[in-house]
């Protein structure tokens, strides 16, 4: 088991480091310069180019930009003058994660739930209908749920608020369902198939022979075996939620981090956006790193390999 | 059963005279079978009817009417769908049934290329690392570990931006670096299992070269299990246009996509309605039709799922 | 035919799979029974229907497969009409069942410990200690290695002998009256495989338990059962006591069967023989003897019908072969003639 984890810990590292590699020089790579402003004299430019430090060759750009990133430092915004990206991070990130957890843990529950029964109903109607709400949910990406639900719930109907955040909980509702539908979506098409695949195992047959309820045998044999796989599938799920925070903060005006990188993008604040990328990017592979070690952990086949 | 009165005819029989008794079940091949088991699923045949339909008015529609989907008519701007335009006009006046099919031209072509390319690529990736093995599967699994773990997305946003966003080939270019990870590391899969079968052994014995037998025998037999990947992968694809032009960085206007499209009606979406909703039913019914169908083309490949 | 004192009896069974290409006539009419304290075998090539039976006898057959005649009774009762509760109490409790490949047939992520209890806890009212002491003292019984230890391992932390021994545990823990043993043997290793025979038997006297052994493997059968019936494309083709077959066969399959089990005491050369050609498709199963395409005897009555079973040297010792037939002297000859020359 120790050397399952020491392994994927140092495939993290690796990832983490090949990411801000990347990163830094695919940003050295962007047209379009932040500070060019016809208004401002050329003097001052080069000051500010000073400041940030692009004055220097891209190689030691690259040692300083290591060096900071080993102590945590992101660097500073240009547009927000004056704020590092840690602290815009610090800020906002909170708001996303709030929002992606609330999203995802109604989204896994629901998800499995509904797998389970198109599994064990399957090919009669309850998998029918389940299959058919999880396709609608995989075929309408966020960007058309989002601003339809927000039309016809919160300016039609007005149950719901519009938009914002932190005021009330019902804020939380339309961007949460939105947010968490892909996952609702996939989670019930492949824990249908995992669960599909493990009926069809011959240990399934043994706990049949023992005399047991098809109940009892789902529960006590299939479940845990089915849900194995799926766990792999964390770390996508949380990926395409951190994704989708991007378009679904954008249309509930909800002040999250994915808000302002998608701002970042459009204004090219390239400190910010590499800041963000590289965050995000290490979120990701942390997160992924907890699945594999909580795989390693459930299933026993795994640490031996 | 047995007639007792007439005596049963004892002459030996040769066995050349029995064979034919054999073989009486048709004969079916991998392919016919796959296509028997496809032609059941009623959805997945809809489905590709929907999407051949889609292409067809994807290549044939903007020609349908006389307007071209960039001409900005000022007096025309802002109309509801009537007979002379059928899916109205946008702020600048044009023509929308001619937009919305060009668009999905974009979307499409983007698709599939985005689809294809970074398959091909993995699959010759995958196929080298399978059959070698040793140190370059070692470095090239390492390799598509460490690359894994890079949110591609995220990726895609900066190449795009490296390398100028606007055209099909950029957002294609940026699919393909990031999307080759997953199709090498299935295929590789798949031929760890086929090199061990025994017509791969037979042609390494015939002194076949190993490019040849990639070639030739192995990437041949992954193709079923990588088309239902490429048809799944295909949506996603769909998705990541439409995700990116909702960020900016997607088809630069005038040229539509799909995506694009969706972004510029979700703006004026209170006052113009249809404006979102027609592309966004396109969407999701490419979405939906290559979902279905890939669906039902893996569940008529899974021996264990066919009755 | 035969009177019901004994403990399981089969009568006429037949059992179809409804596939898509039509009916598979898995199992055509077979008839056997199980006495107490008996092990029999039933013996014939994969695809015979030997697993579908006894699938269909503990109640465990699935759709597509359905049973189109015939009867089975167990201690006098009807099972085929048992409700699925009733089943489930009969299953794994007084008949159980061990299957051929123990890995795949033992759940991956439950600790053998618990997997062995888990039937004795699902029959009878025992708290959790209760169980794992009654276990602790089935593997003893089995003399498996440090069982204190084993049983909180993983299936795949075992080898594959051990993991036959634990199939074996958890199929007797609750002293069953029917052993189903599906090719207990024929995933292992050729020493172990002696070890699990000699364990089975072994347990079989301590226990009680009735065997009903099936198996392609003569090998296997010759040191366990005291019966044996030979199945051939869903039919019995002969059956009769172990004696009977290995000495007195008298259908062209059962020798054929006999031939291809290897012997240290004959000339490898000339001895280890295979039966050619395949079984007949059960989807349009031939009208004569299944057996007729591949029989080197075959004469045309063979094709056009099948033959009646008949009784040999005693009541229990029968066959169906045309060759036995009066009228069939010359053909019968002959071959016996030849069967001579290859021994």
């Amino acid at each position: 088991m120790l050397r399952y984890v020491l392994k994927r810990v140092v495939i993290a590292l690796l990832t983490v480091f090949v990411l801000a590699t990347v990163t830094f020089f695919l940003s050295k790579l962007l047209p379009g310069d932040p500070f060019m402003n016809e208004k401002i004299p050329v003097s001052v430019q080069e000051k500010q180019r000073a400041y940030y430090g692009l004055d220097k060759p891209v190689i030691q750009q690259y040692f300083i930009y290591m060096g900071n990133l080993l102590r945590g430092d992101l660097g500073t915004s240009i547009k927000f003058v004056g704020r590092s990206v840690r602290d815009i991070i610090g800020e906002f990130f909170p708001v996303s994660a709030k929002l992606g957890l609330i999203a995802l843990s109604f989204a896994e529950i629901i998800g499995l739930l509904f797998g389970i029964l198109c599994a064990q109903y399957r090919n009669r109607w309850p998998d029918y209908v389940l299959m058919v709400f999880a396709i609608l949910g995989i075929a309408l990406p966020s960007m058309v749920v989002g601003p339809l639900i927000r039309y016809l719930f919160g300016v039609q109907l007005r149950w719901l608020p519009v938009g914002g955040w932190g005021k009330t909980w019902q804020q939380a509702i339309m961007p949460a369902f939105v947010l968490g539908l892909g996952t609702i979506a996939g989670n019930t098409r492949s824990m249908r198939a995992c669960m599909l695949a493990v009926i069809t195992q011959d240990y399934v047959k043994t706990a049949r022979a023992k005399g047991m309820s098809p109940v009892r045998v789902v529960l006590k044999h299939e479940l845990k075996n089915s849900l194995v796989p799926m766990l792999a599938n964390l770390g996508p799920m949380i990926a395409g939620v951190l994704m989708g925070s991007f378009v679904v903060e954008q249309i509930f005006v909800i002040p999250g981090l994915g808000k302002h990188f998608v701002n970042a993008v459009s204004t090219l604040d390239y400190p910010l956006i590499m800041g963000l990328t590289i965050f995000y990017g290490a979120f990701l592979v942390v997160m992924n790193l907890l699945v594999d070690i909580l795989y390693g952990w459930v299933d026993p086949r795994i640490r031996v390999k | 059963m047995l007639n007792r009165n007439t005596c049963p005819d004892f002459t030996p029989i040769s066995p050349d005279e029995l064979t034919g008794e054999e073989m009486t079940r048709p004969e079916t091949t991998y392919f016919k079978d796959v296509w028997r088991n496809l032609k059941k699923r009623k959805t997945a045949l809809a489905s590709l009817f929907v999407l051949a339909l889609l292409v067809v008015m994807v290549l044939a529609g903007p020609m349908m009417n006389e307007y071209n989907y960039y001409s900005n008519d000022y007096a025309a701007a802002n109309q509801a769908p009537s007979a002379l335009h059928w899916f109205g006009t946008d702020t600048l006046g044009r023509d929308l049934w001619t937009r919305v099919w060009v668009g999905g031209r974009v979307s499409l072509l983007i698709a599939i290329l985005a689809t294809v390319i970074p398959y091909a690529i993995g699959m010759l990736i995958g196929g080298i690392s399978g059959y070698f093995g040793g140190k370059v599967d070692m470095f090239i699994m390492r390799l598509i570990d460490v690359l894994m773990g890079i949110p591609s997305l995220i990726y895609d946003i900066l190449l795009i931006m490296v390398l100028g966003s606007g055209s099909i080939a950029t957002l294609v270019i940026a699919f393909t670096i990031t999307g080759w990870l997953g199709s090498a590391r299935t295929t590789r899969g798949l031929v760890l299992q086929l090199k061990e079968r025994e017509f791969v052994m037979a042609s390494v014995t015939l002194g076949a070269s190993p490019i040849r037998i990639i070639l030739r025998h192995l990437l041949p037999n992954t193709l079923g299990i990588i088309v239902v990947g490429m048809t799944m992968t295909i949506p996603s694809v769909i998705f990541a246009e439409a995700f990116l032009s909702f960020i900016g960085l997607g088809i630069t206007p005038p040229n539509p996509s799909w995506g694009q499209l969706i972004k510029e009606a979700s703006e004026v979406f209170k006052q113009y309605p249809y404006r979102f909703i027609i592309p966004c039913i396109f969407v999701g019914l490419t979405m939906l039709c290559f979902n279905l169908l890939g669906d039902g083309l893996r569940d008529a490949l899974d021996p264990r799922l066919r009755s | 035919m035969e009177t019901s004192s004994h403990l399981l009896e089969v009568n006429d069974l037949a059992v179809s799979f409804f596939t898509y290409a039509g009916e598979v006539q898995a199992v055509r009419g077979i008839s056997w029974y199980l006495n107490k304290n008996e092990t029999i075998a039933l013996v014939g090539e994969s695809g015979c229907g030997k697993s579908v039976t006894i699938q269909t006898v503990m109640g465990l057959l699935q759709s597509p497969g359905r049973v189109t005649g015939g009867s089975v009774r167990f201690e006098e009762r009807d099972m085929l009409g048992l409700s699925a509760k009733e089943l489930r109490q009969l299953q794994g409790n007084r008949m159980t069942m061990i299957f051929q490949d123990p890995l795949s047939y033992l759940n991956p992520t439950m600790r053998v410990g618990e997997q062995i209890a888990e039937s004795y806890r699902l029959h009878h009212k025992v708290s959790r200690s209760e169980a794992e002491a009654r276990v602790l003292d089935m593997m003893h019984l089995i003399s498996f290695p440090e069982p204190e230890r084993n049983m909180y391992a993983y299936p795949h932390q075992l080898s594959g002998g051990m993991r036959q021994r634990i199939m074996v545990a958890m199929a007797l823990i609750c002293n069953p009256q029917v052993l189903f043993a599906d090719e207990p043997t024929t995933a292992l290793d050729v020493t172990i495989q002696a070890q699990i025979i000699e364990l089975m038997n072994s347990l079989k006297e301590k226990l009680n338990t009735a065997i009903v052994l099936i198996t392609h493997d003569l090998g296997v059968v010759a040191n366990m059962a005291q019966r044996i019936y030979v199945m051939y494309a869903g039919k019995i083709v002969e059956r009769g006591s172990a004696k009977d077959i290995f000495y007195r066969p008298k259908h062209p399959y059962t020798w054929g069967l006999l031939a291809s089990v290897p012997r240290l005491d004959a000339d490898q050369s000339r001895d280890f023989r295979y039966i050619p050609g395949t079984p007949p498709d059960l989807l349009n199963p031939p009208k004569g003897c299944p057996f007729a395409a591949r029989c080197r005897y075959a004469c045309r009555a063979c094709v056009s019908s099948i033959p009646e079973e008949m009784a040999f040297d005693s009541e229990d010792h029968r066959a169906s072969c045309w060759l036995y037939h009066p009228g069939a002297e010359a053909l019968l000859a002959a071959a016996e003639r030849e069967r001579g020359m290859q021994r």
